[in-house]
C-alpha cells in the first residue's frame, strides 16, 4: 500500500484535539471524579490496529433498525413528537464517510429510558424501545424516523434535569475514529445548564452538537425534521506519509 | 492573513451513559424484539483458525470498586495477523473471524468476559513486529471520552520485551497494567485482564 504512486487518504490520523472534548475529569458531572484517569494518555500515534475497523454490511441491518416508530412497536405508534433526523457522517477534511454504522438510543416522549436501572416517575411508552442503527450511504448521508425525547431528571445535583438529546455511536473506518457522542435540539435552553454539556470547554464545540430544526426536510402533516452532521477524525494522506519514511 | 486551513473540528465526545446497553446490547438490556442478537456477541465460529482463549476481568473505579455498568468493545487480529476490516491492505483476513466483539460487564459482579482466539503480530508504524495484542475501548457514565488500552499476553515475554508500544512506557511499573496473565478454564487459557481508571495501579490508556 505505501508503494503506490497516487496519493491516497489511508495515512495516520490527524491528533485528536482533547481542548475540543470534554477533559476527563469534569467534577460538576459527579461521576467523572472517581472514573477520570489521571496519568497522561500514552501518545502513540497510529499502528494498524488502530487503523482498521470492522466491517458492517446491510445483511447487519434490519429493514426497520432506522425507525424507531416501528421497530418496537406493538399495539400502535409511539407517543410524541414524529421526527425525522437526517445528516451526514464527514471526516475532518470534509470527505464522506460512506458504509459506516451508526447506533441511537433514547429516552421516550415523557423521558423514560426503557432500562432497569430508570428511576425516573415518567411513564413508559408500551411501544417504544428507544434504540435503532443504520449504515451511511456512499455520500456518507444518513437518516432515521423516531420520536422526540423527552428532557430527564438524574442523580447528579439534588435537581438535575437532561435536556433533550439521542445518543450517537459511530464506528468509522478505524478503531482510532470511534465516537460515542450525544445530539441535541436547536432552541433547548437546558442544553446550557447541563453538568454534563458543561464539560465541554468551549461554547463552539457544544454548538456542534446542537441540531437544527430542518423546516424544508420536514414532511408536511408528518414529522419534522431536525439535521445532524457528525465529524470523525480526518487522516493525513499516504504521499506525506511516504516523505516521512525517507528521513 | 494567511489562508484558512478551513478544516473541520471532530464531532466532541459525550459520555455513553447508564443507558448505553439499549443502544449497544438491546437484548442484553432486555430490549429483545428489536435486533435477533447483540451487534459484537456472537461466538467464534469453529471453522475460525487459531487457538481458543478466553479474556476476563473487570473495570475499577478510582475507589477500587468494580464498574457493573461498563461496555467493553475488542479490535483484534486474526490468527496471522490480519485484520478483517477497513484499512487492511496486507492480505485477506480470515473469512470466519470478524476480529470484533462488544460486551456489557456483569451487571453484578462487573465481570466481562471475551471468548475469541489469540492473535498473530501485527507490524508497528516502522516495520518492527509488535506483540500480540488485543486493542480495548471502554465506555461508560462518568467517561467523558471513550478510553482506548491494549492487552497483552503474560506468556508472551520474549515478545511484549521487543514490543514498541510497551518500550515506550516511561514508568515501568506501569508496564504491567497491560499485561494479562495466564490461567485456565477448563482446557482454554484464560487470561485476566483488569481495567483501573484511577488510582497507583492506572491502566495505561492510549491517544491514538
Ligand atoms: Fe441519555
Amino acid at each position: 500500500m505505501r508503494n503506490s504512486a497516487a496519493p491516497n487518504h489511508e495515512g495516520a490520523f490527524y491528533q485528536r484535539d482533547r481542548s475540543w472534548h470534554p477533559p476527563a475529569f469534569t467534577p460538576d458531572y459527579k461521576t467523572s471524579l472517581l472514573r477520570s484517569p489521571r496519568q497522561a494518555l500514552l501518545a502513540l500515534g497510529n499502528t494498524l490496529s488502530e487503523m482498521t475497523a470492522p466491517v458492517f454490511g446491510h445483511d447487519a441491518i434490519g429493514a426497520l433498525d432506522n425507525d424507531l416508530i416501528r421497530n418496537f412497536a406493538t399495539s400502535g405508534d409511539p407517543v410524541g413528537p414524529r421526527i425525522i433526523v437526517h445528516g451526514r457522517v464527514l471526516d475532518e477534511d470534509a470527505r464522506p464517510v460512506p458504509g459506516t454504522l451508526l447506533e441511537f438510543w433514547q429516552a421516550n416522549a415523557g423521558g423514560r429510558y426503557r432500562h432497569q436501572k430508570e428511576s425516573y416517575l415518567a411513564a413508559l411508552d408500551p411501544n417504544f424501545g428507544g434504540c435503532g442503527r443504520t449504515l451511511t450511504d456512499e455520500q456518507g448521508s444518513y437518516w432515521f424516523r423516531t420520536i422526540k425525547p423527552g428532557p430527564y431528571p438524574w442523580p447528579n445535583g439534588v435537581n438535575d434535569w437532561r435536556p433533550a438529546h439521542i445518543h450517537v455511536s459511530v464506528f468509522g473506518h478505524a478503531f482510532a475514529q470511534r465516537l460515542i457522542t450525544q445530539m441535541y435540539f436547536e432552541g433547548d435552553t437546558m442544553i446550557w445548564q447541563c453538568p454534563i454539556v458543561r464539560g465541554i470547554p468551549r461554547r463552539a464545540a457544544v454548538e456542534q452538537l446542537i441540531a437544527p430544526l430542518d423546516r424544508a426536510a420536514s414532511l408536511p402533516m408528518d414529522a419534522l425534521a431536525y439535521k445532524f452532521d457528525i465529524v470523525l477524525r480526518g487522516r493525513r494522506s499516504t504521499m506525506f506519509e511516504n516523505r516521512m519514511e525517507g528521513n | 492573513m494567511a489562508q484558512p486551513l478551513s478544516r473541520l473540528k471532530e464531532t466532541p465526545s459525550q459520555t455513553a451513559g447508564p443507558y448505553v446497553h439499549i443502544g449497544a446490547t438491546p437484548n442484553f438490556a432486555g430490549i429483545g424484539a428489536v435486533y435477533p442478537s447483540d451487534l459484537g456477541s456472537l461466538p467464534v465460529s469453529p471453522k475460525t483458525q487459531g487457538e481458543r482463549i478466553i479474556l476476563t476481568g473487570q473495570v475499577f473505579d478510582g475507589a477500587g470498586v468494580p464498574l457493573r455498568d461498563a461496555l467493553i468493545e475488542i479490535w483484534q487480529a486474526d490468527a496471522n495477523g490480519l485484520h478483517a476490516g477497513h484499512g487492511e491492505h496486507r492480505g485477506v483476513a480470515d473469512e470466519y473471524f470478524n476480529g470484533w466483539m462488544r460486551q456489557p460487564v456483569d451487571g453484578t459482579t462487573g465481570l466481562y468476559r471475551f471468548e475469541t482466539i489469540k492473535p498473530g503480530q501485527v507490524p508497528f508504524a516502522d516495520g518492527r513486529m509488535m506483540a500480540p495484542h488485543v486493542s480495548f475501548w471502554i465506555v461508560a457514565r462518568g467517561i467523558n471520552v471513550g478510553l482506548h488500552t491494549r492487552l497483552y499476553f503474560g506468556d508472551e515475554e520474549p515478545a511484549n520485551a521487543a514490543d514498541p508500544l510497551l518500550a515506550r512506557i516511561e514508568l515501568r511499573h506501569r508496564v504491567a497494567t497491560l499485561i494479562a496473565a495466564r490461567g485456565e478454564q477448563g482446557d482454554v487459557p484464560c487470561y485476566r485482564f483488569d481495567i483501573h481508571l484511577q488510582g497507583d495501579n492506572e491502566t495505561v490508556f492510549l491517544d491514538i
